[in-house]
């Protein structure tokens, strides 16, 4: 028998989607509040997909209407893919919405809205990545924490960061490592490191030694094909002027 | 509770089973009682190197299954009495390899033995994403060669964030280098990575390094692991690494090839 090619295939990946934390069952506090974080950053949440998370509201015992909320989210252009922490009837009705009910446990960024007692009217933008907590760049305004990794990135690894991306170890040929905001590598970059990849232009790339395989700053990029010999496996800052990518090094 | 080792590399044909029998011989040989198993399905070729072929009746998968018990399927070693050797099959297919079967073996032999040795196939598939998931220290097997250390680089990737340590949020697996195939010749005339390359690109603790040698090939042929031959360069090279495993601190050596030891410590992370 001959082997046909087959239809389809499994890889496993990972999908980056915000979390919306929430604190309220207010649905006029909540649609205030995501209009106030549009408005503050429009590219960054159109059409973003979003996981709802439950497990606050159902601390406090607020409940709330699963239907009602993903509807909301929809009208004003989010796609929520997933619901956390939801108790067994906000479960049910996600899975008549199909949408897939997540159990696994931190990861990914979330938005923070409504946090309980500290500030009602400017709820901080925050966010839970796996080594360290860093909001979301809402750019320009909001503070930026960083996400810090001391570990080696190895091929085929991929870190992302919604502000800052802070790393001590190595970064190997064929890791790709993406971050909202600047990219600092206090080692040897040898994979792809993408800044800014919101859109953010001022955003930038220092590293100790240059020997990457693609640097791009919100979309602009060089691949190490065009990084010239003087740069390479030097210290560099790497920045955006005009729409072209300056590498310069750092004396 | 035993400690489990993988021998891995992502690349095949490095010298993984060829580390994984000489390692196994030289713990059990130290006093440790060892599991070896084979996680190679379809390529079974660790008996043979163990010279234990020809007493193989169950296998690893029949264990899973439930067809034989762990101790109907353990092949004691001829020329050590606390070396267990756990084949593959050859005629299963991988699929037989689940998790839940593969850890359950796992705590089993945990019982009873001091270290389990997995063997890992080739590739980034099941077969070895199951070898490692249950480790405590990994042997990552690498040529000094561009393609075998990336394929390296990618497996410390997976071991990093695809093992059961990992998802449990525990310490780390344990990393070490094991350059093999080492020829200083090649390596002199440029047409071989050396050392200080390869550590520049893995940055792991180098626990030895095992240099080409014919006496490699004929204690397979002869079913004998190389690190009972005590005469060949190969054998003595494992014998050091099993050493420094167990905490002994022993000099490098064959970095330079036939002439005198280089004694330069390599290796990072402490
Ligand atoms: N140090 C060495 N010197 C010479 N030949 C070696 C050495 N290590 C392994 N080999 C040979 O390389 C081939 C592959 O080794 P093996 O241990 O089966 O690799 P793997 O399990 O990684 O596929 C075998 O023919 C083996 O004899
Ligand atoms: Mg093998």
């Amino acid at each position: 028998m001959l082997n046909t090619p087959p239809a389809l295939e499994f890889k496993s990946s990972t999908f980056f989607a915000p979390i919306l934390i929430l604190y309220t069952h207010d649905m006029v506090a909540i649609e205030q509040t995501l209009q106030e974080k549009i408005n503050l950053a429009p590219e960054f949440f159109r059409d973003s997909p979003l996981i709802i998370d439950l497990r606050e509201l159902n601390k406090l015992n607020q409940d709330l209407d699963f239907v009602q909320i993903t509807q909301l989210l929809r009208r004003i252009g989010f796609f929520p893919v997933g619901i956390r922490g939801g108790n067994e009837q906000q479960n049910k009705q996600a899975r008549t919405l199909s949408i897939p009910i997540d159990t696994v446990r931190e990861q990914g960024n979330s938005i923070t809205i409504g946090e309980a007692q500290k500030q009602e009217a400017a709820p901080e933008v925050t966010a839970a990545a796996k080594e360290s907590i860093s909001p979301i760049a809402a750019p320009p305004q909001a503070p930026v924490a960083a996400t810090l990794v001391t570990q080696p990135i190895r091929s085929g690894q991929r870190i992302y960061a919604s502000g800052d991306l802070i790393i001590l170890s190595q970064v190997s040929a064929g890791a790709e490592i993406m971050a909202e905001g600047n990219i600092h590598v206090y080692n040897t970059l040898r994979g792809r490191a993408l800044a800014g990849v919101h859109g953010n232009t001022a955003a930038r790339i220092f590293c100790f030694d240059l020997q990457a395989e693609l640097i791009s700053i919100a979309g602009d990029y060089k691949t190490s094909e065009d990084l010239n010999k003087q740069t390479y496996k030097n210290p560099v800052q790497i920045y955006l002027q005009n729409h072209a990518l300056i590498i310069k090094e750092i004396a | 509770m035993a400690r489990i080792i993988v021998v891995t590399s992502g690349k095949g044909g490095v010298g993984k089973t060829t580390t994984s029998a000489a390692i196994a011989m030289g713990l059990a040989k130290a006093g440790h009682k060892t599991a070896v198993i084979d996680f190679d399905v379809g390529l079974r070729n660790l008996d043979l190197i163990l010279g234990c072929e020809r007493r193989v009746v169950y296998d690893f998968i029949n264990v899973i299954n439930g067809e034989a018990s762990l101790n109907q399927a353990l092949i004691r070693d001829k020329n050590c009495n606390l070396l267990y050797i756990l084949p593959a099959s050859q005629t299963r297919d991988k699929d037989a390899l689940t998790e839940e079967g593969v850890g359950r073996v796992l705590d089993e032999l945990s019982k009873d033995f001091e270290y389990i040795v997995c063997d890992s196939p080739a590739g980034i598939e099941k077969g070895a994403n199951l070898a490692l998931y249950f480790a405590d220290d990994a042997f990552v097997v690498t040529n000094p060669e561009v393609s075998s250390v990336r394929d390296s680089d990618r497996m410390l990737g997976i071991l990093s964030s695809k093992s059961r340590r990992a998802e449990r949020n525990e310490d780390p697996i344990k990393e070490y280098l094991l350059l093999t195939r080492y020829d200083a010749d090649r390596v002199k005339s440029g047409e071989m990575l050396s050392l200080e390359d390869v550590q520049e690109i893995l940055s792991l603790e180098l626990l030895g390094i095992i240099p080409e040698s014919k006496s490699v090939l004929s204690a397979s042929n002869a079913g004998i692991p190389v690190i009972l031959d005590e005469k060949s360069e190969a054998g003595q090279a494992y014998a050091d690494v099993v050493a420094r495993y167990l905490g002994e601190k022993r000099p490098h050596r064959f970095i330079d090839g036939k002439h005198g030891f280089l004694r330069r410590l390599f290796g990072g992370r402490k």
